[in-house]
């Protein structure tokens, strides 16, 4: 089953055009790696399917469980089930972590019409996760990602991850910048996420975490397209030929 | 964002706006020694305050309106303003007050009946010029705490009244405060007697609801040896097309080792988009830390007012007293505030901390103004200001006035500021998590208060919130 299909899209970021007919099926239960040279429309890609308001979309669409999401405000994609794990997540000052955290919660649950869960209930929850990923319990009080270092940022998007269980994954270079326990315990949360119905889109510069999540597709997206579609298998080979070699073969 | 979104999220509707039905007594518009009779007659004073009101006229008949603030607003004609406004029925005890003003007093979440009183929270109920009824005044006088409007002060304890009123801010002081001097109406008096600390929060509610008139409130807090008080007021006016002026002066007063606690949460009816109607708010709040090791915190919420003009500021004359400025300005529609603070160092390791936030929104324009000035006595004191400005939208404006004055090189003053958007980015990001745009702003325009919020007491912060939120985002879907 296909949870996100995009096809054929045309994308622009202010005049540039960044993506150039890009075509990618999602597929339910599995988990696909996107890798690429830097700047090859990566980023653009996440953005354009979670509603960013840098994008223009010039042509194509994009399909979430069947229906076309282009003209969705962003919200409303991610209360459907859509979340992005950012590159590099904003600082927002002042703003309780948990209270945050509960106000999203809340929002999609209401959405779902599931009851909203108090305070307590909440911090139940929160304090679970925040062992699990090996965090501190002041990231309950702490500002929203304020003074976090780059590590603590990654986890806390995984936090949110694992609170909001959403059903479309992307995770924008959630590998970079982390040390091998922060990659351990980052991976063991997105495994965690894994029940045969969700889909992941793991974008990354490095094979690294790769060994830790087990992806069933690779794709490589170079000049806003996806140039190239193989097993895992196929990391092994880009580590030794580098993308131009992959591409020329093509 | 599409700009015309943002507006209508930021542009909430005056909740406060509606009229009290009532036969008021007005005087006739104008001013001169016969209306400042008129007034010292209707609240039966002695002849001493006539004579100091008459002084301080005669001083403002030669004083000019300052016009240093960035502040634009048509001119005030004060000839054509009433000075004096009361409900009728001038009420003996609190079973004669009118039920309009009753029933309007708990459509602003104050019940005055004895039955629902608020629990620990002492309210003077002030309408135009009176004081309409004072809560638990009782209970208070059984720990010899005196809370009182500033009239029954001035005919039952004319002593204490003598002695402190202009004390801290002299009758000549400023334009707007000589004005007050002259014509002020009524307001609230409090007197914590020495090692009291005052068994409930105090506060005032200031209604203006009379057409065309001024009100010209004046409060005066003593804190004996070793006392405390937190005393908080609001206020509210009704929705209307002309501007009313508000000239309130504020003193306060803390001997050794005392403390006040002042906060404020304004409410005045801001205005229209286009700057239509809304309260010009002229006021003067000064506390004088007389006493070694006392205290005087100011905090205030100011969303209301179409002009605001306002610098609650701390004399620190007793060696090791502390002062603090705590304010959150905001302006949205066509609102204007040029507010701050002075701290003025005069003793030995006196202390002080500013923190300003100012949130503009529309054609808001905010300006932070503050002084910090150190005496050459004044060794090891210590100043920390903080005045952040959030803009939201781009037709709106922020700026910051930090003056510093210093004779003593020992001291230790530092300062910050910062201007930031709501960024794009912060939106986006709640965004994506499913919160949706309303509720983002108004959880980043928080976050950017939390200094400010966690100084109000518990129930007027849980006021303040809920106000911000009305201020800003009221009016969308
Ligand atoms: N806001 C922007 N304005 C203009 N160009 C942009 C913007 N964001 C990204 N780009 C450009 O789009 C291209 C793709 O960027 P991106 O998607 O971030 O690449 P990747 O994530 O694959 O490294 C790059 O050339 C980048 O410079
Ligand atoms: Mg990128």
């Amino acid at each position: 089953m296909i949870t996100l299909d995009i096809q054929n899209l045309e994308a622009k970021i202010g005049d540039k055009k960044i993506l150039n007919g890009l075509n990618l099926q999602l597929e339910a239960g599995k988990v696909h790696a996107i890798m690429g040279p830097n700047g090859a429309g990566k980023s653009t890609l996440s953005k354009a399917i979670v509603g960013h308001y840098d994008m223009t979309i010039l042509g194509g669409d994009i399909y979430y469980k069947g229906k076309s999401i282009i003209e969705m405000e962003a919200e409303e994609r991610a209360l459907e089930g859509i979340f992005l794990s950012f590159q590099h997540p904003v600082e927002i000052p002042g703003v309780n972590n948990a209270y945050f955290l509960r106000t999203a919660l809340n929002a999609k649950r209401k959405h779902e019409g599931k009851e909203e869960l108090n305070a307590a209930e909440f911090l139940r929850l929160m304090k679970g996760h925040l062992e699990e990923l090996g965090m501190k319990a002041d990231m309950i009080s702490r500002s929203l990602n304020e003074g976090f270092s780059g590590g603590e940022k990654k986890r806390n998007e995984i936090l949110q991850m694992l609170i909001l269980e959403p059903d479309v994954i992307i995770l924008d270079e959630i590998d970079s910048g982390l040390d091998i326990d922060a990659l351990r315990a980052v991976s063991e949360g997105i495994n965690k996420m894994k029940d045969g119905k969700r889909s992941f889109l793991v974008i990354t510069h490095y094979s690294r975490i790769l060994d830790y999540i087990e992806p069933d597709y690779i794709h490589v997206l170079k000049d806003g397209q996806i140039v190239k579609t193989a097993g895992p298998e196929l990391v092994a080979q880009l580590e030794e030929e580098g993308y131009d070699g992959i591409i020329v073969n093509e | 964002m599409e700009s015309n979104e943002l507006d209508k999220a930021v542009s909430g509707e005056y909740a406060l706006g509606f009229e009290i039905d009532i036969e008021t007594d007005v005087a006739p518009p104008g001013l001169d020694e016969k209306t400042i009779a008129f007034i010292s007659k209707k609240k039966n004073e002695p002849e001493w305050m006539l004579e100091l009101r008459l002084k301080a006229f005669a001083k403002w008949k030669t004083m000019e309106e300052p016009h240093w603030g960035k502040l634009d607003y048509t001119p005030i004609d004060y000839q054509s303003i009433s000075y004096f406004a009361a409900p009728k029925q001038a009420p003996e005890s609190l079973d004669e007050v009118d039920p309009k003003i009753i029933e309007a007093y708990k459509k602003l979440g104050i019940p005055l009946e004895e039955q629902k009183q608020l629990q620990g929270i002492a309210v003077d109920a002030v309408v135009d010029s009176v004081s309409v009824t004072t809560t638990y005044s009782e209970e208070l006088s059984k720990h010899g705490v005196i809370f009182c409007s500033i009239s029954d002060a001035i005919r039952d304890y004319p002593e204490l009244v003598k002695k402190y009123m202009f004390s801290v801010v002299p009758m000549n002081d400023n334009y707007f405060a000589t004005l007050n001097s002259a014509v002020f109406t009524d307001g609230t008096f409090v007197f914590i007697p020495k090692g009291v600390r005052c068994p409930m929060e105090l506060s005032t509610y200031f209604r203006i609801n009379a057409l065309n008139t001024g009100q010209f409130e004046r409060t005066l807090i003593i804190a004996e040896e070793g006392s405390y008080v937190s005393y908080n007021e609001g206020c509210s006016a009704p929705t209307r097309d002309e501007h009313q002026l508000h000239a309130a002066v504020v003193e306060l007063v803390t001997m050794k080792d005392a403390e006040i606690k002042y906060s404020t949460i304004q409410n005045w009816y801001p205005g229209d988009e286009d700057g239509k109607g809304g309260i010009y708010n002229f006021v003067t709040k000064r506390g004088l830390c007389q006493g070694d090791n006392s205290k005087i915190s100011w905090t205030q919420v100011e969303t209301g007012s179409a002009i605001t003009w306002k610098y609650p500021s701390c004399v620190l004359k007793g060696d090791n007293s502390v002062g603090e400025f705590y304010s959150v300005a905001v302006t949205t529609l066509a609102q204007q505030a040029d507010t701050g603070t002075k701290m003025i160092h005069l003793g030995k390791n006196t202390s002080s901390t500013i923190i300003s936030k100012g949130i503009s929104a529309m054609k808001g324009q905010n300006t932070y103004r503050g002084l910090v000035k150190i005496g050459a006595n004044a060794s090891n004191a210590r100043n920390y200001s903080e005045c952040d400005s959030l803009l939201i939208g781009s037709n709106c404006g922020a700026h910051t006035f930090p003056y510093l004055e210093s004779k003593d090189t020992m001291g230790q003053v530092e300062h910050e500021a910062t201007t930031s958007k709501i960024s794009d980015e912060q939106l986006f990001y709640l965004r994506q998590r499913g919160i949706n745009e309303e509720d983002a702003v108004s959880m980043i325009v928080h976050g950017f208060c939390k200094q400010v919020f966690s100084q109000l007491p518990m129930e007027y912060a849980v006021e303040a919130k809920a106000l911000l939120e009305l201020t800003l985002e009221g009016s969308v879907g």
